[in-house]
Order: C-alpha cells, then sequence, then structure tokens
C-alpha cells in the first residue's frame, strides 16, 4: 500500500478521526487521549500505532510523558491530493460545459423510454 | 474530507469507501443526461486531457453496457461496464470495471436534479470494495502531479 493510501486508511476509522481531531488542538499523552473513551488504554495504544505507522503522528523519544504529535503536514499532502483529484474532475466538466453549450435548445429528450414503475434511486 | 473552493464538490465518505463528486451546469437535465448518453457527445469530454479515447461500444439504456479504451503514447487502458438503470433526464445507474481486474467492480450512480431555469446539479458517487482501492481510485486521476505529490509524501512519511 502507497503512503497516501496509508494515511487515508488510518483515518478511515471513526476513533482515529476523533483522536487527530483532538490532537489538533494540542499534544496529548496515551492517556490523556484515552480518558473520553470506553476502550482500554491498550486498544487506545493500537489505534496510536496505527497512526503512527502511517505517519500521521509522532511520540517524542526521549520526554517521559510521551506525547502524540499530530504531523500537521500530512495533512496538507492529502488535502493536495483531493484538491488535484478535484480540479481533474472540474476540467472534465468544464469540457462538458462546453458540449452543453453547443448543443442545440431546446433538446428532445433522449427516444428511450426505460423507466420500470416503483424504480428508486 | 470536503473540497468545495470552486465549482466541483469532491467529498469522500468516511464510513464507506465511496466519493461523490457534484458539479452544477447551466443546461437543462435532458441536455446533461444526453451528453452523458450519446457516445459522441461523451466522448467529447468525458476522460483525462491529453488522452485518446476510442469507445468499442457504448449502449447506455437500460440493460446495456459500454467499454472504451485510453491511451496515449506510453500507455493504454480500457474499462468496461453495465448500465443498470438509465431514467432519462433523471438517473444513470452503472458498473465501472477495469479490463485486467475484472473482480473489481464499482458501482456507480449519477443523478440529474432539475434546478429550474435551466440549471442542472449532477451528483456522482462511485463506491469502491474498499478505502485503499477508493484511495487508489482518487490517486488515480492525477497523472503528473500524483508523482510528485507521492514522492513529497514519502519524503515526509520518511522523516
Amino acid at each position: 500500500m502507497d503512503a497516501l493510501s496509508k494515511v487515508l486508511s488510518a483515518l478511515a476509522d471513526p476513533t482515529r478521526r476523533d483522536m487527530v481531531s483532538r490532537l489538533a488542538r494540542g499534544d496529548a499523552t496515551v492517556n490523556e487521549l484515552a480518558a473520553p473513551y470506553d476502550m482500554t488504554l491498550q486498544a487506545v495504544s493500537k489505534h496510536v500505532r496505527v497512526l503512527q505507522v502511517a505517519g500521521v503522528v509522532t511520540r517524542s523519544r526521549d520526554a517521559q510523558r510521551r506525547p502524540v504529535h499530530l504531523q500537521a503536514h500530512v495533512f496538507d499532502l492529502v488535502t493536495t491530493c483531493i484538491e488535484r483529484y478535484r480540479r481533474e474532475a472540474e476540467e472534465r466538466y468544464g469540457r462538458l460545459d462546453d458540449v452543453l453549450a453547443a448543443m442545440p435548445d431546446p433538446v428532445e429528450s433522449h427516444p428511450q423510454k426505460t423507466t420500470r414503475a416503483g424504480a428508486t434511486t | 474530507m470536503t473540497t468545495t473552493t470552486r465549482q466541483t464538490e469532491i467529498s469522500l465518505d468516511p464510513d464507506v469507501p465511496l466519493v461523490r463528486i457534484i458539479r452544477e451546469f447551466d443546461a437543462s437535465p435532458e441536455q446533461v443526461f444526453r451528453a452523458h448518453t450519446d457516445p459522441e457527445l461523451f466522448s467529447q469530454w468525458n476522460g483525462p486531457r491529453g488522452m485518446q479515447k476510442r469507445i468499442d461500444h457504448f449502449d447506455c439504456r437500460t440493460g446495456g453496457s459500454y467499454r472504451y479504451e485510453l491511451a496515449r503514447e506510453d500507455m493504454s487502458a480500457s474499462f468496461y461496464g453495465c448500465f443498470h438503470e438509465v431514467r432519462p433526464s433523471e438517473a444513470i445507474v452503472q458498473t465501472f470495471t477495469f479490463e485486467g481486474m475484472p473482480d473489481g467492480v464499482a458501482p456507480e450512480r449519477l443523478v440529474f436534479t432539475d434546478l429550474g431555469g435551466g440549471r442542472t446539479r449532477l451528483t456522482a458517487t462511485s463506491l469502491v470494495d474498499s478505502f485503499a482501492d477508493r484511495d487508489a481510485f482518487v490517486a488515480s486521476g492525477m497523472e503528473t502531479g500524483v508523482r510528485e505529490g507521492y514522492e513529497r509524501l514519502d519524503e515526509v512519511l520518511a522523516r
């Protein structure tokens, strides 16, 4: 799995996303992170480890409390990637704008009639 | 994670591996629908820039199917799927598969909403098998940019 996927799948878990949003306000120890959750310290540590492996958070080696620190620039890159994807879609739809502008108006609706009774979207 | 700075809105669902794209057009639902069902019109705008699109077949009606190839000098890839439900000017429900990965099927849904005054909102959702697949899918459209993005990300993650 590539780096971006690692980050995004680490964030796919609601508990980890919650942890990350709390870490965005400042560093916290595993104990502090665990406080609001009804789960063992071990389970919380496991979540932190997943975030750590994905590069989303780091833990300082020397400090005794070993606070968990959010790597904010990882998010900038994730946002950049999504923004690129969005721009690509926008480019495609910009071309669709041109196609639509060149279309005679009014357009006859498509001849096919395939509506099925009771079908829902 | 949602980006809404410009016209096209992308959102990644946090709970299921789904990508949603929303875009509004200055055209009627009939027109936007036709630009999706007429193979000639469709090939004029769909697909990445700088790649040749060759439509093998494109039969956009309930029970129909499609297959097309995207190619540029150094690479080509084919995609195919079925049109499960096509309701004129309302909705297209289809599947999407990369040729060579036949077990990977992404259901896609296009909904055309009439906003009145000759405007239409298109909501396109794509549901893939896993978050990893979705992320690869989001990353796949980014061409050159993605490579440098990955390189930068790799650098950051290697620290």
